[in-house]
């Protein structure tokens, strides 16, 4: 009899201890952000460590980025072209390339292979560095981590991602271009054409609000993980899939609430 | 007038009680050395000390001022009072040795004159120009800890903190640092507080010595009264029994 009520109250409370570790969850990563955008804002600033980290956010990432965009700007044109032909339709691969890879891969794959690579090495270094007391070393030295360690690296991301997307989109474009004229049998100067009557303002720039909150995503996943870790090496272990994970997960619901912001209603 | 004054500090981490109601107090230019077994909490008291935890209760005044609720400016600016040497020399992988010991000096002086008062501080603890370039995980053991020493000082802070300045170093090795330790206390006439568990270390370094022990300072007095203490806490700890009042934990809760 008694049997009954204990179980219930045992699974309210599980579901009350799991609703309020979330909502503190939240809180510290808002707090954190909060911290790093301000600390980003205000003096003293590190340019040298805000160059350090746009070379290595934005100028190593160039490969890995383009060669994606290469490969899955090509194989979308072959998609759309088979897809196509099936209803006489096939004409529409410079368009439907161009606004699949402009709106929607070119800052989502982007800000994934980003995120895998920097965010991934943002959480190991910062966590080695916890662990190791150098975070705390830093502090005794007169130097605000938050300005130190995390600003640059938040800036670096925002400003670069629009950057590395850009490029990603243009290698993505010229990615289906080549196989469409190549295999397809498509003229150069008619495909051209039809991309950039096709492409509109509005899809450039929200592939460049994407690729800005992809960035301060990728940055702050990596550094919030980083920075949080513990327990040594398993815990920077942690850290990393935790930071990886968070970041393309909220990578690909951003890019979810942005587009229905954006392309809703057209 | 005392330059540190501990009383009645509490510190818990969740369920676990790790400061029980501290009370310490370290003069000016004075070497104090807090010894107690792994885990009793001496790296918590450096860093609630510091501002780097908060306390849950209890007063720590530095020169006479409460820094327990320190924030914003007032806080880098008693943090700027200290310099400290952390257990594992917390060296900057990413930064040759000079640019670790010039980290904390004013910016603006230029690389060259930053480069040169680094290596001054490296000649006070015994190594040469030729270390200058090279990065921490070239170095051993006892070269990374005399950097972090060289680091600590390079701002000539008013306190210093010694995290188990000796852990991990062979007996030689060890004397050398606990010989630089006493002798850049004296000739910079820095307060200094040391946390360690060896003892030769503590005997070498230390005015007075105050044990660590369930959260409270259990017993301190002058360094010459350490083997006379009368209390079996202090003689087991000296001694290095496994027997007596204190009870290892050699299986977590």
């Amino acid at each position: 009899m008694t049997g009954v009520p204990h179980d219930i109250l045992g699974v309210l409370r599980a579901i009350g201890r799991f609703v309020l570790g979330g909502l503190a969850s939240i809180g510290r990563l808002v707090m954190f952000a909060w911290t790093a955008v301000s600390h980003a804002l205000l003096p003293p600033y590190y340019p040298g460590r805000l160059v350090e980290q746009v070379l290595v956010i934005g100028y190593f990432s160039l490969p890995v980025v383009g060669m994606t965009a290469l490969f899955t700007g090509s194989a979308l044109a072959q998609q759309i072209f088979i897809g196509g032909s099936r209803f006489n339709a096939a004409s529409t691969v410079p368009a439907v390339t161009v606004i699949g890879i402009v709106r929607e891969l070119g800052p989502v794959l982007g800000g994934l292979m980003v995120a895998g690579r920097v965010s991934s090495a943002m959480a190991a270094e910062l966590g080695t560095m916890r662990v190791t007391e150098q975070i705390d070393a830093l502090t005794t030295l007169r130097t605000d981590p938050y300005r130190y360690l995390i600003a640059p690296r938040v800036l670096a991301a925002v400003l670069v991602m629009p950057l590395l997307v850009l490029v990603s989109n243009i290698i993505g474009v010229l990615g289906g271009f080549l196989l469409a004229t190549e295999r397809l049998g498509f003229n150069a100067a008619a495909y051209l054409n039809t991309t950039v009557s096709f492409l509109k303002a509005d899809d450039v720039a929200s592939s460049m609000v994407k690729a800005g909150v992809f960035g301060f995503i990728i940055a702050l996943m990596g550094c919030y993980h980083g920075f949080h870790s513990s327990g040594g090496a398993a815990g920077v272990g942690k850290a990393t899939t935790n930071a990886v994970v968070s970041a393309f997960i909220l990578i690909l619901l951003s890019n979810l609430i942005i587009t229905v912001i954006v392309f809703g209603g057209k | 007038m005392n330059k540190i004054e501990v009383s009645g500090v509490r510190k818990r981490f969740g369920a676990k009680v790790v400061l029980d109601g501290v009370d310490l107090a370290v003069g000016a230019g004075e070497s104090m050395v807090v010894i107690g077994g792994s885990g009793t909490g001496k790296s918590v008291l450096i860093k609630l000390i510091l501002g780097l935890l908060k306390v849950d209760s209890g007063s720590i005044r530095v020169d006479g001022e409460e820094v327990t609720n320190l924030r914003g400016n007032a806080l880098a600016a008693h943090r700027a009072k200290f310099g400290m040497l952390f257990q594992g020399g917390a060296l900057f992988d990413s930064l040759p040795v000079w640019r670790n010991v010039a980290f904390a000096l004013p910016r603006g002086q230029g690389a060259k004159n930053l480069r040169a008062a680094a290596i001054d501080n490296l000649a006070q603890v015994g190594l040469g120009a030729e270390v200058a370039d090279l990065r921490p995980s070239e170095l051993s053991g006892g070269m990374q800890k005399r950097v972090a020493l060289a680091r600590a000082i390079a701002v000539r802070p008013e306190i210093i903190f010694f995290d188990e300045p000796t852990t991990g170093l062979d007996p030689i090795m060890a004397d050398v640092i606990n010989n630089l330790i006493v002798d850049l206390v004296r000739d910079l006439k820095i307060t200094a507080l040391t946390i360690t568990h060896d003892m030769a270390s503590a005997r070498k370094i230390a005015d007075r010595i105050a044990m660590l022990y369930a959260g409270k300072i259990v017993w301190q007095g002058r360094r010459e009264m350490i083997d006379a203490s009368g209390n079996e806490y202090v003689d087991q700890f000296v001694n290095g029994r496994a027997e007596g009042p204190i009870r290892m934990q050699v299986k977590t809760a």
